[in-house]
């Protein structure tokens, strides 16, 4: 077993007649390139050997093909089917896509996260495609006794232009799964491209518009029990006792177990075990940790950026000498609290551990890591333990975390039946993964002369990693630079948020480089494009970031926007460069009862090639809404450990009457795709600040905007 | 427990459950009609939403003992090809992203459309300031009513 799978992952492309007839194309994602095609002439040989991963063509020209990443929203199942549907020359109306298994055998990056799905899997999706569509035209040419070079494929038929002859995919798969598959295919010019870069609709809208059982929360297993866990409710505390009696008593209640820090109450319906839970009586003490409050947090931040053991990022030049000898200095704050995920799907997952192996059923980013968690846990091997992937409400970080799905395989292996583990929301927002709160400093340094001379940022985050991005832009055009970084570590736990670190330090930086352009009294475009000439024709330092990509967006942002040359809108300037992807912002606010409205927001995408351009423009529209909506109303704060809001009705998000215009543009440079689910969030609050200072002569330096006093009724 | 009976999408169906279980959980538990989705449980966000009667109302505050004679409408049951104009204003206009919203968003608005076919821009957003979509499709959601308006 072990011996085939390390074989078959060496082989790219595999070929069988599918049981009713037809071509089985199956295509690993691991080792593109060290491909040595395999035909397999029999469909169970090939399953047996891990292949489920494949495109299939049956012989009514249904093209059938699996997707393996989880889709959140993403638009994934629809963007990776395109990129096949291109290079196959597939008829679009014929194609159907199913959400894969997690299935490590054939699938590598089998998770949803890191805008990195689409880059990832670009070239091996085409070259599927491509020698699918080779085996068709060349069974076609075989029936017709022509050159293949003479036959051409086109929306799902191979023709034959000289006789006029047409045969179908469907009429032609049985023939072309007995073709040799080809070692290298050529590639479409992205001139020819008919599907790439157009519009084409979600394949799941009639789904969705039915409300049919897609989500890990409609998943029904019939003799299944429902199950919620009571955990503690502040950071810092663990059991001390648990009197369950009462909810043991209630209706519909099967068990009340305690496990680790948690109490969970097992029941026939969502209803009951809900009820119960209410009567659970929980005393917590102490656990070594400190229940923290927000206001420890503002006087940590205050120690550790004053006096922090920080660790150097990076440093260029001579800082000291720049910032004493500087005939300006220009030194800011920014701070930016906690914040939940919220997607709209609560947690929830479906396990049942039977002693022949463990099934997973439910909504996660990460697949592969819950399972192998799931073994370790539970001492089962990785191979007796299925997991199926549903379709996710949301994810923004918060399913890469798989906590809930170890607790409900722990919790069936306790309770020793199938059970659907369901987080409420207070459960969510309560229950510890949050973006981190996180404090910056930042100082610029400005000559006599009036040039930049010196730049520094301490960043200090609770239990956020590493929160700088020391080669980032500016780093590389500022002779004298300095980047550090302290991190708190807390009780509260943290984990990835939409654009991890950059979703906050985005908006501080682009602020702070707005105020040092208005010191210098340079115009914010301008100013950056300065920079960047300076990083091009004589780099400080290595950049990771890509000049020419960043003035593209920069320069198109102006264009659109119409920068600088319209009356009765303040404009604001930003531009990101995060995970590979680049996109600059331009906000405009007028002033409505003298308080700062936001109309509109163009946002400039530079994502490489745009596969789908709906997808695409529903992703910088969306991460615009979510950067904007968080930055103006998120909040979190903590009291003694526990966090103070729990709902939707303390925790603001952006809805229908905040969201202004959005008008999104992408700069599509021909370039391999480098990803489009995070990086239109980063600039947003910087945009918006800026235009908003445009308007009221105000810099917004902490989260949410809405407390400060600009938004208060007067 | 008490046999409560419903009138649901036009079927009759005898649930045995709590007086006070919100109509939400009857719906998604007993009776395997899981388009209504379950997003805050305090009617904050609007995926539960139903209709009673054809008006919008949070299914996951509603007591299945309040439902009574009243006609309930799910997502299931707005038409019956799946073919509502807002149903097909929602897959022209595309507006799904992740979707889990979006019943709760088709139910707000067709109840809005009922009482008013023809909505300005300032009316939608009056109507749909309950419902949150996490993914930010709000700019969809607004013109596919507008699409819908114009077909009805």
């Amino acid at each position: 077993m072990s011996t085939n799978t390390q074989n078959s992952r060496r082989d790219f492309l595999k070929i069988s007649a599918l049981a009713s007839g037809g071509l089985l194309l199956g295509f690993s994602w691991l080792d593109t390139d060290a491909a040595i095609p395999v035909a397999i002439t029999d469909l169970l040989a090939a399953e047996k050997k891990g292949f489920n991963s494949y495109l299939s063509i049956d012989t009514d020209g249904v093209i059938t093909i699996l997707s393996p990443n989880p889709e959140l929203g993403q638009n994934i199942m629809t963007s990776f089917s395109m990129i096949i549907a291109e290079e196959l020359e597939a008829d679009w109306t014929k194609v159907k896509v199913i959400q894969a298994p997690l299935d490590t055998k054939s699938f590598d990056r089998q998770l949803t996260g890191g805008s990195g799905a689409i880059p990832h899997s670009w070239k091996r999706l085409r070259t599927a495609g491509a020698t699918a569509k080779y085996m068709l035209v060349q069974a076609a040419a075989n029936q017709w006794n022509v050159p293949a070079s003479e036959c051409a494929a086109k929306n799902g038929m191979v023709i034959h232009a000289q006789s006029g002859k047409k045969l179908s995919y469907g009429s032609l798969a049985v023939q072309a799964s007995a073709i040799e598959v080809p070692k290298n295919v050529p590639l479409k010019d992205r001139k020819d491209f008919t599907l790439i870069g157009k519009i084409v609709k979600n394949v799941a809208n009639k789904s969705i518009v039915t409300g049919k059982p897609l989500f890990g929360l409609d998943f029904y297993r019939e003799g299944m029990l429902y199950a919620m866990i009571q955990r503690p409710k502040a950071f810092g505390t663990k059991i001390k006792s648990v009197d369950s009696a009462a909810a043991k008593a209630m209706p519909g209640i099967v068990d009340v177990v305690v496990f680790k820090n948690n109490v969970a109450v097992v029941g026939k319906s969502t209803w009951e075990v809900s009820k119960a839970r209410k009567l659970l009586v929980i005393e917590y003490e102490n656990d070594g940790g400190i229940p923290e409050s927000t206001s420890d947090h503002n006087a940590i931040f205050s120690n550790l950026l004053d006096k922090g053991n920080v660790t150097v990022k990076r440093k260029n030049g001579d800082v000291e000498a720049a910032f004493a000898s500087a005939a300006k200095i220009i030194k800011s704050e920014y701070q930016g609290p906690f914040l939940s995920h919220s997607p709209m799907e609560p947690m929830n997952f479906f396990a049942h551990v039977r002693p022949d192996g463990v099934e997973l059923v439910g909504p996660t980013q990460t697949p592969a890591s819950a399972r192998s968690a799931t073994s370790k846990l539970l001492g089962i091997p990785e191979d007796k333990i299925t997991l199926q992937i549903t379709r996710l409400g949301g994810g923004f970080g918060r399913r890469l975390k798989f906590d809930y799905v170890v607790e409900a395989a722990e919790l069936s292996n306790i309770v020793k039946a199938p059970i659907k583990l369901i987080w409420t929301r207070e459960d969510d927002m309560t229950g510890g993964s949050y973006r981190p709160a996180v404090r910056y400093r930042f100082e610029a340094a400005i000559d006599s002369s009036g040039n930049l001379t010196g730049y520094k940022c301490r960043g200090v985050g609770i239990n956020s990693g590493s929160p700088t991005r020391e080669d980032n832009f500016p780093s590389g055009a500022i002779d004298n630079l300095l980047i550090e970084a302290v991190e708190h570590k807390s009780a509260i736990t943290t984990g990835a948020w939409r654009a991890p670190i950059t979703n906050f330090l985005a908006f501080a930086e682009q602020a702070f480089l707005d105020e040092v352009a208005t010191a210098m009294g340079k115009d914010p475009v301008q100013f950056r494009l300065d920079l960047l000439a300076r990083a091009k024709s004589n780099p400080v330092g290595t950049i990771k970031y890509d000049i020419a990509r960043m003035e593209g967006v920069i320069k198109l942002a102006a264009e659109k926007s119409g920068w600088g040359k319209k009356k009765g809108v303040s404009q604001g300037f930003s531009v990101y460069f995060s995970h590979a992807s680049y996109v600059a912002q331009v906000c405009e606010v007028v002033m409505q009862a003298g308080k700062p409205v936001v109309k509109k927001i163009y946002a400039i995408a530079d994502c490489g090639e745009v596969v789908n351009l709906g997808g695409s423009r529903q992703q910088v529209m969306g991460g615009v809404l979510d950067g904007m909506g968080h930055a103006m109303y998120g909040k979190l704060t903590f009291k003694n450990g526990a966090a103070e809001q729990n709902n939707f009705n303390t925790y603001r998000l952006i809805r229908m009457k905040d969201v202004p215009e959005v008008e999104p543009h992408f700069v599509n440079n021909g370039i391999e795709p480098t990803g489009l689910g995070e990086p239109a969030l980063p600039p947003t609050g910087g945009a918006v600040a800026n235009a908003i200072f445009k308007a009221t002569g105000k810099r917004l330096r902490n989260q949410p905007f809405i407390e400060d006093e600009i938004f208060k009724t007067t | 427990m008490p046999i409560f009976k419903l009138s649901i999408n036009g079927k009759q169906y005898q649930p045995d459950v709590a007086e006070d279980t919100p109509l939400l959980w009857v719906l998604r538990d007993h009776l395997g009609l899981v388009g209504t989705k379950y997003g805050c449980g305090i009617a904050q966000c609007g995926a539960c939403t139903v209709h009673i009667n054809g008006t919008a109302v949070r299914s996951c505050v509603l007591p299945v003992s309040s439902v009574k004679n009243s006609a309930v409408t799910t997502i299931e049951g707005l038409s019956a090809n799946g073919d509502h104009p807002l149903q097909t204003a929602w897959d022209e206009v595309d507006v799904a992203q992740c979707g889990y919203c979006q019943a709760g968003q088709l139910m707000t608005a067709a109840a809005l459309l009922k009482k008013n076919p023809h909505p300005n821009s300032e009316e939608i957003n009056n109507a749909m300031q309950g419902n949150i979509c996490r993914c930010g499709a709000y700019h969809r959601i607004h013109e596919a009513i507008k699409v819908a308006s114009k077909k009805i």
